[in-house]
């Protein structure tokens, strides 16, 4: 492919922080300066040249990284040096909320104003800020500030990160405040001392410590020492994996009965066999560690407590389906999660049980590859993070063909969940008949799940598939605030609302499934009756506008009617009639669900849906319409409902 | 072998097997992409003539009748030889099948979900339904949701029919916000957007962007069908001068950094207005006309003939109203062209006319 850039050219500043990545260009033609006649007969074409597009989103991290934003000249450098035309860079460089294509500040401060923070006094760390640095602060200042969808963090709610240009890592403060705001502007912001992972198990500290699994190891194992971790039995489960064998390991997966954790609960057992099957090679693993579903954060409890058991089961994985490469791709907005990944990889390779061609002398060679995603939700949808992990946009695939034929680079790809992996290890040392005995028929093993919002302790949770909802809330000690429940967010806000009625809900995939709900990631939302429920399905509703892709009708427009219409349903109305708009919102739940693309358009009315159902937004509307029929016709539903807590 | 399990090898198998060497020879001895993607891409997509003669054929059941269609065919197909009118607009027999749109849906027994018309195989056993209450749901609500956002008003007479079947009211999302200023749509920053106050709709109305004397590009009139970046990258051009970019609905089709085209990498050979389907890319002749209200189809005659250019020999389409040549198209279902021609043929014509009165 022949490029054609325009005349912009990076700085030297931009080119030496692409290159530190990719080494320097060998020839002129891929970026070199070079005046050797003989170089510029030198053409970098055809597939190899073309395969180097996968470098692209981690190029552009650089370049945003180094300078603080993607500029025009930095684009043309990296669209050279990978030979990806300019308009196709420039379509993925904008695609992600991380990368700025405008020059912005040096520090972005991103304040998450998703449902668990803006409960937990969100709005009085923007409004701090925008009092400080004015409403639209200048690009050529030193700080700016952003909303931000859910962090991951919401168990210490409000949470806000700062994403730093230069050599300084990002860092993540939760829970934040407005008196964290004039540190957040000063100039050496040092870094936080992150609380440990254990503190957001609050069963560590009880008496049901002896009953983790998943979680046993967090705050007991050192997190940056293998030797610690291989102390404490890790690597075993790799050793007996390989000496049952490949088959046998896949069937120790199918009698496990272990369901993906991501969300859409396929069982593990079929997706490695069919994967094992395929002729065609190679075979990739994909650990989707994307976690951006708002009020989850078990998945960034595991990797930054527990981070080399994850690398050991990514090895069982790829073993038993025959990858000799694995991803792990995880989101961009997890500092610590990242950096304890990046350092236990490195130790992990440094012992030949990565990166070397005998792992474990068995003659297993495999090696994983960190990638940071750069906020983008969708990424999360197995195929969406394929196309990011090849250097396309984020945008998901058609499917069938189903990734486990035609995946990551086109080749037969596992995809699992970071819990989902986790709960190899047990299966492989206790066997998937003993594992499938702990939970329900259905629903074998234990359960994390992710209790933020007004409880007691908000943290992850480990029990038995089978508890019920009301044990959960118990476990977390019960509901704080007015102690009187609203209703609960379940499974994300892609989930269901669903109130009191169902707190004997047994939490499995059945009994969710039953009272047509699902379990999604774990997300168990606690709201208490002082809540402005439409404030928080209204936050719902953007967050889905924000993070669709963009590809299909149904979902790039339906998302905006939605806003628009249950914003129109939250004003007070003549009499009280609200039917067109309910009926406008089943109109587009409809189509988002039956036609979309991907799960993000089939699921983004459901929360809506079911709260408008279970009659949640009643009280909201007559609040309403209260107004505008009492004295003060012109105050807003916000305010009355403010003003009632 | 069948057409259809060539059309699968060809886009899966083909370029996957000539990319083994660029796996092993990767940057770094990393694993590599490009041909496989793009061959994934393909593989629900591209699709080579059918010759039914020697497809295996396969019985389907569409809305109760059972037909037989070649294996490899799609859905469309298989409705088309029904005499069953399927709405389309993201697909073109020319580009492979992005299933973007989604108002070619279709109820397939077994699935939860509908699937998109035109991109989905047909499989022994399919059992297809093509007008139930959620098909025509869907439908009228793509419909809707394009007419209450996008200018619609060049798609063609198709798109007005299919807004009478399905009984589209676009109007019912409110009346339409006001135009963007010029640019502002392109500098949207991905996920984030001012708060709507529900009391207009939401729309992507905006200033023409007329860079040169060639193309105007209406992005008032863009449905987003992607079908101008396959033109101009992988299916036909292979110049890649425009791309998606954005996220969700401030999603555009642009240059890098919304370069004027004649600063990008576009090579004006007009391929991607020979594919919109919107008006949205319009030659800057016919988008004078329609400004002064001269554009008139009834007075236009259209002469079939060969590019005179080069010896490839591209059949071109001319568009003639008042003896003067006012659009050159090229036709799609031509052997050589599949649609597609160069700046010459494309724009390469003023020398027909006489360059002074009375020349
Ligand atoms: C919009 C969307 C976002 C998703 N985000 C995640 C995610 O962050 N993490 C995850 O593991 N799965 C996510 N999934 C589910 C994945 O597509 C996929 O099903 C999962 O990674 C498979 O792993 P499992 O079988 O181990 O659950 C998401 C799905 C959708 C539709
Ligand atoms: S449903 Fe939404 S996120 Fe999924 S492909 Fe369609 S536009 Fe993209
Ligand atoms: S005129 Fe040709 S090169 Fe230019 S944008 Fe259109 S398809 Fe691409
Ligand atoms: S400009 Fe035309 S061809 Fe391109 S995406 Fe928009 S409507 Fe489709
Ligand atoms: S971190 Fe703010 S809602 Fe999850
Ligand atoms: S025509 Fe099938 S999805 Fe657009």
């Amino acid at each position: 492919m022949d490029l054609r850039l325009s005349s912009a050219t990076a700085t030297d500043a931009e080119r030496s922080a692409v290159d530190a990545l990719l080494g320097l260009p060998d020839t002129r033609w891929e970026g070199g300066d070079r005046e050797d006649a003989a170089d510029a007969r030198i053409a970098r074409t055809g597939a190899v040249q073309r395969a180097r597009r996968t470098e692209l989103l981690p190029v552009l991290h650089a370049v945003q990284k180094a300078i603080g934003w993607v500029s025009w000249g930095a684009l043309n450098y990296v669209s050279l040096r990978l030979t990806v035309p300019p308009a196709e860079a420039y379509g993925v460089a904008s695609f992600y909320a991380m990368l700025s294509t405008e020059p912005q500040a040096g520090r972005v401060i991103h304040v998450c104003d998703d449902v668990a923070c803006r409960i937990a006094g969100a709005g009085a760390i923007t409004d701090a800020l925008r009092t400080q640095l004015g409403e639209h602060p200048s690009p050529s200042g030193a700080c700016t500030f952003l909303d931000s969808p859910c962090l991951g963090l919401c168990e210490r709610a409000p949470a806000v990160l700062v994403q730093r240009t230069g050599l300084d890592a990002d860092l993540a403060i939760a829970p934040a405040s407005p008196g964290h705001v004039p540190g957040l502007l000063a100039a050496g912001l040092s870094a936080p001392d992150y609380p440990e992972p254990v503190e957001s198990i609050p069963q560590a500290a009880g008496p049901d410590r002896d009953k983790l699994r998943l979680l046993r190891r967090i705050g007991v194992v050192d997190p940056t020492s293998l030797a610690a971790y291989r102390e404490a039995g890790g690597y075993a489960a790799l050793d007996r994996a390989m000496d049952i064998g490949t088959q046998a390991l896949r069937d120790e997966v199918t009698a496990s009965k272990l369901m993906g954790r991501g969300g859409a609960a396929f069982p593990t057992g079929r997706k490695w066999s069919a994967v094992a099957e395929q002729s065609a090679q190679p075979h990739y693993l994909v650990c989707n560690a994307d976690e951006s579903e708002p009020g989850t954060f078990k998945d960034r409890v595991l990797m930054e407590g527990d981070p080399f058991a994850l690398i050991e089961a990514m090895t069982i994985a790829a073993y038993a389906t025959g990858c000799s490469y694995g991803y792990l791709y995880i989101r961009g907005e997890y500092p610590l999660a990242t950096a304890r990944l990046a350092a236990a990889i490195h130790q992990v390779r440094e012992a030949g049980l990565l990166g070397g061609t005998d792992i474990l002398g068995r003659g297993f060679c495999f090696d994983i590859e960190l990638r940071r995603g750069a906020g983008a939700y969708i990424c999360g949808e197995e195929t969406a993070l394929i196309n990011s992990i090849e250097g396309f946009r984020g945008e998901p695939r058609n499917k069938p063909p189903f990734p486990v034929a035609v995946g990551l680079f086109a080749k037969p790809t596992v995809i699992n969940n970071v819990e989902t992996l986790l709960n190899v290890l047990d299966i492989v040392v206790d066997g998937g008949e003993s594992y499938a005995a702990v939970g329900t028929p259905d629903s074998t093993g234990t359960k994390l799940f992710c209790l933020s919002g007004y409880v007691k302790m908000p943290g992850v949770y480990e029990v038995p598939f089978g508890a019920t909802l009301r044990e959960l809330l118990d476990l977390a000690g019960g509901i704080t605030g007015s102690k009187r429940l609203q209703a609960i967010m379940l499974g994300g806000a892609a989930g269901t609302f669903v109130t009191e009625d169902a707190l004997d809900t047994s939490l499995t995939f059945e009994g969710t499934r039953e009272i047509g709900a699902s379990l999604g990631s774990g997300v168990i939302f606690v709201l208490d009756d002082t809540v402005d429920l439409l404030d928080t399905l209204t936050r719902i509703a953007a967050f889905f506008r924000d993070e669709s892709c963009g590809q299909c009708v149904p979902c790039r427009v339906g998302t905006v009617r939605q806003e628009e219409a249950l914003v129109r349903l939250g004003r007070p109305s003549a009499n009280g009639a609200r039917g067109d708009d309910k009926a406008l919102l089943a109109d587009l739940a409809g189509v988002m669900s039956n036609a979309s693309i991907c799960g993000l358009g089939h699921t983004a009315a459901t929360a809506l849906s079911s709260a408008l159902k279970a009659g949640l937004l009643d009280n909201a509307f007559q609040r309403a319409d209260a107004v505008r029929t009492g004295a003060a016709g012109a105050k807003s539903a916000t305010t009355s409902a403010e003003e009632e807590r | 072998m069948t057409a259809g399990t060539r059309a699968s090898k060809e886009s899966v198998d083909g370029p996957a097997n000539q990319d083994e060497g660029a796996l092993q020879s990767g940057h770094r001895g990393r694993p590599s992409s490009g041909v496989e993607s793009t061959a994934v891409r393909g593989a629900s997509r591209r699709r080579l003539p059918i010759i039914a003669s020697i497809s295996r054929l396969i019985d389907v059941e569409i809305d109760g009748k059972t037909v037989r269609a070649p294996e490899g065919s799609t859905i469309l197909d298989a409705c088309a030889g029904l005499g069953v009118d399927t709405p389309t607009l993201c697909y073109s027999e020319s580009l492979a099948p992005v299933n973007a749109c989604r108002v070619c849906v279709v109820e397939v027994e077994g699935s939860r979900v509908l699937v998109p018309a035109c991109s989905r195989r047909v499989e022994k056993g399919m059992v297809v339904s093509t007008d139930s209450d959620r098909v025509r749901h869907s439908r009228r609500m793509v419909l809707e949701l394009l007419g209450s956002s996008v200018d619609m008003s060049l798609a063609g007479p198709d798109v007005a029919r299919w807004n009478e079947v399905y009984e589209v009211d676009a109007q019912r999302y409110g009346p339409p916000a006001p135009a963007s200023a010029a640019g502002e749509r392109d500098r949207r920053r991905p996920g984030h957007h001012e708060a709507p106050d529900g009391l207009t709709a939401a729309n992507v109305a905006q200033p023409v962007k007329i860079d040169d004397e060639l193309y105007i590009r209406d992005y008032s009139r863009c449905i987003l069908c992607y079908k101008c970046t396959q033109a101009c990258g992988e299916d036909a051009q292979n110049t890649f001068a425009i791309s998606v970019a954005g996220r969700g609905f401030d999603a555009t089709i642009a240059t890098e950094y919304d370069a004027p085209l004649t600063d990008s990498a576009c090579v004006y050979c007009g391929n991607c207005i020979g594919v919109c389907p919107t008006g949205a890319l319009m030659p800057k002749s016919e988008y004078d006309m329609r400004q002064d209200g001269t554009w008139d189809e009834s007075k236009q005659t259209t002469t079939r003939t060969v590019c005179t250019f080069c010896g490839v020999g591209c059949n071109l389409d001319l568009h003639v109203q008042d003896n003067k040549i006012v659009r050159v198209d090229s036709p799609k279902d031509h052997d050589v062209t599949h649609g597609n021609l160069c700046i010459k043929g494309r724009f390469g014509y003023s020398h027909v006319h006489p360059a002074f009165p009375g020349d």
